[in-house]
C-alpha cells in the first residue's frame, strides 16, 4: 500500500438554512462525519444521488469552503486554515461542464497558463514552454494557443480543463463529472486520457460521477454516498461483485447495460430521496430499504469492516440484532 | 423497420431539414425514413448535432421558421403534416400527439399549480367540465405513481422534485390520450434510480394504453432497454435501424459498433482497459454533402464511400454502408 495522498477524518459540512421568511434556521448536514483515504495512483470514484453531499465534499477539498468539523489532511498535514494557494499547487479540479468552466474572452495559452501566472512560477519563455507540453500531454495541437473556448468542441474544451489542471503538476485531481456533459466517443477518448495521464504521474483522482458503468471502469475504490454519509466503500471489484449495502445494490441496479430484452431494472426504491433538512432518524436509508425493520429507524447503524472496505448496514453487523452472517444482496 | 402488415401510425419518407446560414446551407436532417406502429417505441439514438431532436421538432410542426422542412411524406394517423394547416397542427399537438422534455421544470410553468396545467392541458382540446377534468388529472397523478394525487393538484412546480415533476409531465402527456408521445431525452436530467423508475412507467403506459413513442436519446442503455426498433442516426442520416435485438445483437453498421466500444460495458470490458474511440469529428453539413458522412471518420473507408451508399439488410433489420457487411469481416471479430 502505497502512502496516503488525501484523508478526511471525520469531515462535517453543516449549513444552516431557513425555510421561509421568518422560519427558524435549521441545520443541513451536508455531510456528516466521513473518512476516506485516497492514496497516490488511486482513483477513489464517489457514487451517490444528486444533493448526497457529493460535491460539498469536493468544495471541501479545494479549500472553497471550510468544513465545520473534522480534519483534512494532504500527504499527512493538515490543509485547514492553510493558504488556498498553496492547497492549488498540490489539488486540482476538473468540472462537468465545459463549456462554463472556461473564461471565453480568454485565449486557450492564457487559460492554461494562468495557474503558473498566479502561482508566479517561471517567466513567460519557461511558461510558453510548459503550455505546450502540456497541451501535447493531453492530445491537442500547439495551433490552438491562440484560438478561444469557443472555436472549440466539447471535447476539446475539456482536454484545455485538463491541462489547465495539470499545468501545476498536482498530486491530488477532484473530477467532478468530467465527461458527463461529454457524447458518447468523446467521453471515452476523455477517460482514456484520463487512466493514461494518472499511470503516467502517478496522479490520484477523487472521480465523482453518477454514471455508475464509468465509474467501475476507471475507479480502483469506490465509496457510495447516502445523505451526507459513505454507507459503504470498498475497493472496485468487492464492490461491484458483492454490494453489501441495500442502496448500493439499488444503484447497481439501475445501470442500464446495452442489452436488450432485460427489459428495465426494478431498483425497489419506491419513496423519493428524503429531504436532508428533516433526515429520517436511525439509518437514514430505511424509507427506501426493502430489508428496513423498526430497529433501522430507532438506531444508526455503525460501520463495520467488509470486504476491502466498510459498510454501514444492521444487516452486515455482528452486534446488531438484526445482524444476518449469510446476507448477500 | 418493421413490416406490419397494418398501416403505421407514423410514416416519414425522404424528411430533409435544411437550415440557411450565411455560410451556405446547413443539411442538418438529410432523408430520413422510418415508421411507426401503435403501441410500439421508436428510439432513436445520436451525438450532439445528429438531428435527432430537429427530427422530433420536424414532426410536431415546432421547427423555428427558417428551418425548411421537406419530406416526400410525413403522415401522421391519415393526414399529411407537411400539408397541415397551423390550426390542424394545433388540433394535433398536445391532444394526439404529445411531447415530453428533458428538463420538467422549463416545460413547466412555475406560475401555475400542477392541477390548472393537467386541467388546462385537457380542456384545451375536450369539450369538458372542469370537474371531470380535475377527476382525470388525480386518476393519471396516481397512474404515474404521484401519492396523495389530489392533494398535489395545488402544489407548484419547484414544490415537487425533479422525479416527481417528470411525473407530472408525463401525467400531462397523457392527459388527452395520445396515439403518439415524443420523448425527447426524458431522464437524462434525473439520478440513474429515478430514470429506471420512470422509463418502466413510459414502457408500461405507453403498452398497457396502446400509444406509440418516439424516445430520442444518447445513452444506449437506454435504448437496449426501452426499444422495440431502434434507429442510429449520424450527422443527419439515419445509419441503421431495425429491431432492439437485431441492432444491438449484430450492430451492422460501423459507426453503432464504434458507438458500443465507446462505452464501458460492465462485465464485458475489463476494469481499466483502454476504452474504444471514434477518431475525429462530426463533419460540417454545411453546403454539398456527399457519400457518407461516417468516412472521415470509419476504419474500412474506401473510394466508393464518397458516391451514394446503398442501402443493406434485409429489413427490418437495415444498414447504409458501401460493404455489404458493414465491414464486420473486416474487424475479424464480433462487435
Amino acid at each position: 500500500m502505497t502512502a496516503p495522498a488525501l484523508e478526511l477524518k471525520n469531515v462535517a459540512k453543516t449549513y444552516r438554512v431557513r425555510q421561509g421568511l421568518f422560519g427558524k434556521p435549521k441545520p443541513l448536514k451536508a455531510v456528516n462525519d466521513v473518512s476516506l483515504t485516497l492514496r497516490k495512483g488511486e482513483v477513489l470514484g464517489l457514487v451517490g444521488e444528486s444533493g448526497c453531499g457529493k460535491s460539498t465534499l469536493a468544495k471541501i477539498l479545494l479549500g472553497l469552503e471550510p468544513p465545520t468539523a473534522g480534519e483534512v489532511l494532504v500527504d499527512g498535514q493538515a490543509i485547514i486554515g492553510q493558504d488556498r494557494l498553496a492547497l492549488a499547487r498540490r489539488i486540482q479540479p476538473i468540472f462537468q461542464d465545459p463549456y462554463s468552466s472556461l473564461n471565453p474572452r480568454k485565449t486557450i495559452a492564457d487559460i492554461v497558463s494562468l495557474p503558473l501566472r498566479v502561482h508566479s512560477i517561471g517567466d513567460a519563455k519557461s511558461r510558453d514552454k510548459a503550455v505546450r507540453e502540456t497541451l501535447e500531454l493531453v492530445g491537442l495541437p500547439a495551433r490552438v494557443l491562440n484560438t478561444y473556448p469557443s472555436q472549440m468542441s466539447g471535447g476539446q474544451r475539456q482536454r484545455v480543463a485538463i491541462a489547465r489542471a495539470l499545468i501545476m503538476r498536482p498530486e491530488i485531481i477532484i473530477c467532478d463529472e468530467p465527461t458527463s456533459a461529454l457524447d458518447v466517443s468523446v467521453q471515452s477518448q476523455i477517460l482514456n486520457l484520463l487512466n493514461a495521464l494518472r499511470a503516467e504521474f502517478g496522479l490520484a483522482y477523487l472521480f465523482i460521477s453518477h454514471d455508475l458503468a464509468v465509474v467501475e471502469h476507471l475507479a480502483t475504490r469506490v465509496a457510495v454516498m447516502y445523505l451526507g454519509r459513505i454507507v459503504e466503500e470498498a475497493d472496485v471489484a468487492d464492490l461491484f461483485d458483492a454490494p453489501r449495502h441495500p442502496y448500493t445494490r439499488a444503484l447497481l441496479n439501475s445501470v442500464l447495460t446495452p442489452e436488450p430484452g432485460l427489459g428495465i431494472p426494478d431498483t425497489q426504491l419506491g419513496a423519493a430521496y428524503p429531504n436532508p433538512i428533516n433526515p429520517p432518524s436511525g439509518c437514514h436509508f430505511h424509507p427506501r430499504c426493502p430489508f428496513a425493520t423498526d430497529h433501522c429507524k430507532a438506531q444508526a447503524p455503525r460501520a463495520v469492516p467488509r470486504a476491502g472496505g466498510h459498510v454501514e448496514c444492521h444487516l452486515h453487523d455482528p452486534q446488531s440484532p438484526m445482524y444476518r452472517a449469510d446476507f448477500t444482496v | 423497420m418493421t413490416q406490419d402488415k397494418s398501416k403505421p401510425l407514423l410514416s416519414v419518407r425522404g424528411l430533409t431539414l435544411d437550415i440557411p446560414l450565411a455560410s451556405g446551407v446547413l443539411h442538418a436532417v438529410r432523408g430520413i425514413d422510418f415508421d411507426l406502429h401503435s403501441g410500439k417505441t421508436l428510439c432513436i439514438v445520436g451525438e450532439s448535432g445528429s438531428g435527432k431532436s430537429l427530427t422530433s421538432l420536424a414532426i410536431m410542426g415546432l421547427l423555428d421558421k427558417n428551418i425548411k422542412r421537406s419530406a416526400d411524406r410525413l403522415e401522421f394517423g391519415g393526414i399529411e403534416l407537411t400539408k397541415a394547416s397551423n390550426r390542424q397542427m394545433r388540433s394535433l399537438r398536445g391532444n394526439r400527439i404529445a411531447m415530453i422534455f428533458q428538463e420538467p421544470m422549463t416545460s413547466l410553468n412555475p406560475a401555475y399549480t400542477i392541477g390548472d396545467q393537467l386541467i388546462e392541458a385537457l380542456k384545451l382540446h375536450r369539450n369538458v367540465s372542469r370537474e371531470v377534468a380535475r377527476a382525470r388529472a388525480v386518476e393519471l397523478l396516481e397512474k404515474v405513481g404521484i401519492t396523495a394525487a389530489a392533494s398535489r393538484l395545488g402544489q407548484y412546480p419547484h414544490q415537487l422534485s425533479g422525479g416527481l415533476r417528470q411525473r407530472v409531465v408525463i401525467a400531462m402527456a397523457l392527459m388527452c390520450e395520445p396515439e403518439l408521445i415524443i420523448a425527447d431525452e426524458p431522464t437524462t436530467a434525473l439520478d440513474v434510480t429515478i430514470q429506471a423508475q420512470i422509463l418502466s412507467l413510459l414502457v408500461d403506459l405507453t403498452k398497457q394504453m396502446n400509444v406509440a413513442m418516439i424516445l430520442i436519446t444518447h445513452d444506449l442503455g437506454v435504448v437496449a432497454r426501452v426499444a422495440d426498433d431502434v434507429g442510429v442516426m449520424y450527422a443527419g442520416a439515419l445509419v441503421e435501424t431495425g429491431p432492439a435485438a437485431h441492432v444491438f445483437g449484430k450492430p451492422m453498421h460501423p459507426y453503432t459498433r464504434g458507438l458500443l466500444r465507446c462505452i464501458p460495458q460492465p462485465g464485458k470490458t475489463a476494469r481499466g482497459a483502454e476504452l474504444g474511440t471514434i477518431p475525429g469529428i462530426v463533419p460540417s453539413l454545411v453546403g454539398d454533402v456527399q457519400g457518407c458522412a461516417f468516412r472521415t471518420r470509419c476504419p474500412h473507408a474506401v473510394e466508393a464511400c464518397r458516391n451514394a451508399i446503398p442501402s443493406h439488410g434485409a429489413p427490418p433489420h437495415q444498414f447504409a454502408c458501401v460493404h455489404p457487411d458493414g465491414a464486420r469481416a473486416a474487424e475479424g471479430e464480433l462487435a
